[in-house]
């Protein structure tokens, strides 16, 4: 005790202030026991998972199987399928929920009057179960009982259609993942400094010249930082689209985890669909780099 | 841009995030037939409440929210008390092993969660805790751990180490300090961690669909679901207000954490 209060954080001496400092150990050692049982432990066993011919069954052997796995997704027509479908569904639903939610940050950053009812719309989405909001347009899109055709006077059943089930998903992506971005977004709006604003007056600059000129330019590390957590989190949607569609019609909207959960639970290959999440974290990983690569290089 | 123009289109981004709730809230007060209508209302003619008590009457909603509830604090008490020294770990000591743990805590967020779910599973089974609310428990501690490093490590960040090292120098040793003055401090961020992990177990649905099978055992969202059968237009109004009533605790939470994280707590505490 007296050790610690004479030399409080270790400052003092200087000498030492590593880790593996006589304070440090014993603080350091709970914060790596739960990083390492509870989140690196069960994601290095799912990824060696990806390399064995692992079954659910109680009693089956499970061995090494090398590549395997990997050689037989790639030639899997129904993976590459929902591949195409977890890609589209990725990239659309995350660029529009970035434009639509710019669009209503910057409208939210001005002094209108509804700004507060729109403020607190933008943010029950989020706190809803995603069960319900899948749940929620259903109800929307339900063919009789539903909002749509009778708004359109249309008789469709949405979400069973081949070619409408995919973007009538798509934007429930976008409702659903607004807010988040929003608030994000406006966060960065409110950050930037009002000098900037006032110097390009100054030189007359029109609202467009403005926005393009100071406003983009400083939100961009914002903006690169939420369209990427996005994209992360879109290319991984189970729970919503299993609700509205399960991965339904046809398969026109079965996303890569619905494809993933449907190996693993439905017809028990533990194996092969852990190499198929190993195969999506690396495509998601891939995208990821060459995007902030891009834009590490624009920004230059 | 005129203003007449910046009002037409926040109004458009109000009915378009609206329109689904109010939608929601309206099938919710409908009777079967006026469902059945061609022409759909907004309002109900004659609103009623018997929605509500059908989706009692059909499916075990108190069973299902009671277990929902007690997963739910469960996990976030768990969560906090395994992360909150973890967090402070990371905040306050900044060596190579701290940095690597909050970066593997961010890299984390990168894996599609079937890698976890398929170990996770295959354990549970060894401990015979498939199928149990202990079961689905733990899998949630490891879906919310990593958040909840992120959040309380940000609230610890937050509490100015002078405040703590002054403390010490007055003659509280490091544990005296960390109760008389971090703690107060730490408080509404640990609540809001505890809020924030509360919501996103009573709002899960993948895991308790992979690790709950018996109809006994099941969460409020698999019970939720399994209202949406084959049966058609007669059950969307118990569904409705099973749905309604299901967000209402992810809501008032929410409202909660939102002032919490604005309530300048420390504003003041280091130059006051």
């Amino acid at each position: 005790m007296t050790a610690l209060a004479q030399r409080p954080y270790g400052r003092v001496g200087g000498a030492r202030r590593g880790p593996w400092s006589g304070a440090g150990l014993p603080l350091l050692l709970p914060a790596l026991v739960p990083v390492l049982v509870f989140s690196v432990g069960p994601l290095v066993y799912g990824i060696l998972l990806a390399f064995t011919d692992a079954r659910s069954g109680r009693n089956t052997e499970t061995s090494f199987a090398g590549l395997r796995n990997f050689a037989e997704l790639l030639s899997d027509g129904d993976f590459w399928e929902s591949f195409r479908i977890g890609m589209v569904w990725g990239l659309s639903v995350t660029v529009l929920q970035f434009l639509a939610s710019l669009g209503l940050a910057l409208l939210l950053n001005q002094d209108l009057r509804l700004r507060g009812v729109a403020r607190v719309l933008a943010v029950v989405p989020w706190a809803m179960p995603p069960v319900v909001i899948g749940l929620m347009w259903r109800l929307v899109y339900h063919p009789d009982a539903g909002l749509l055709n009778g708004l359109f006077g249309t008789h469709v059943d949405w979400l069973h259609d081949f070619s409408l089930a995919l973007p009538a998903v798509i934007v429930v992506g976008v409702w659903t993942g607004m807010p988040q971005t929003t608030v994000v977004l406006l966060a960065g709006l409110q950050s930037v400094p009002k000098e900037l604003y006032e110097a390009v007056s100054v030189d007359g600059a029109g609202a467009w010249r403005r926005f393009w000129n100071v406003t983009l330019p400083q939100l961009r590390p914002v903006i690169v930082a939420i369209t990427s957590l996005d994209f992360v989190w879109n290319i991984n949607q189970f729970s919503l689209v299993y609700v509205l569609t399960q991965g339904g019609p046809g398969g026109r909207t079965r996303l890569p985890m619905l494809f993933a959960y449907e190996e693993a639970f439905r017809y028990g290959f533990f194996g092969y669909a852990a190499t198929l999440g190993v195969a999506i974290t690396i495509v998601v990983l891939a995208v990821l780099g060459l995007y902030l690569w891009r834009q590490a290089r624009e920004a230059d | 841009m005129t203003r007449a123009l910046k009002y037409l289109a926040l109004l458009g981004y109000v009915a378009f995030l609206a329109f689904p709730l109010l939608w929601l809230l309206s099938t919710a007060l409908k009777t079967p037939r006026e469902m059945a209508l061609i022409d759909p209302t907004w309002i109900p003619r004659r609103p009623t409440l018997a929605n509500f008590a059908d989706a009692f009457a059909e499916q075990d909603l108190v069973g299902a929210g009671l277990r929902s509830l007690l997963v739910a604090v469960a996990t976030a008490v768990i969560t906090v008390v395994l992360a909150l020294p973890a967090a402070y770990a990371l905040a306050r000591f900044r060596g190579p092993a701290g940095k690597i743990a909050i970066g593997w805590v961010l890299l984390s967020q990168v894996f599609p969660v079937v890698l976890v779910i398929i170990p996770l599973f295959m354990v549970l089974r060894r401990l015979e805790l498939v199928n149990t609310l202990a079961g689905l428990t733990v899998v949630h501690v490891v879906f919310v751990m990593p958040f909840a490093l992120w959040m309380l490590r940000g609230y610890v960040r937050a509490v100015p180490r002078e405040l703590e090292e002054a403390a010490a120098v007055d003659g509280a040793g490091r544990l005296r300090a960390l109760a008389a003055v971090v703690a107060p401090l730490l408080a509404p961020g640990v609540v809001a961690t505890l809020l924030f992990s509360f919501i996103s177990s009573w709002n899960e649905f993948l895991f308790a669909l992979v690790i709950l099978k018996d109809p006994e055992v099941e969460t409020l969202p698999l019970t939720l679901v399994r209202f949406v059968g084959p049966e058609g237009v007669a059950r969307l109004g118990p569904l409705a207000a099973a749905s309604l009533l299901a967000t209402v605790p992810s809501l008032v939470f929410f409202a909660i954490i939102q002032r919490r994280l604005r309530s300048g707590l420390m504003a003041g505490a280091v130059k006051g």
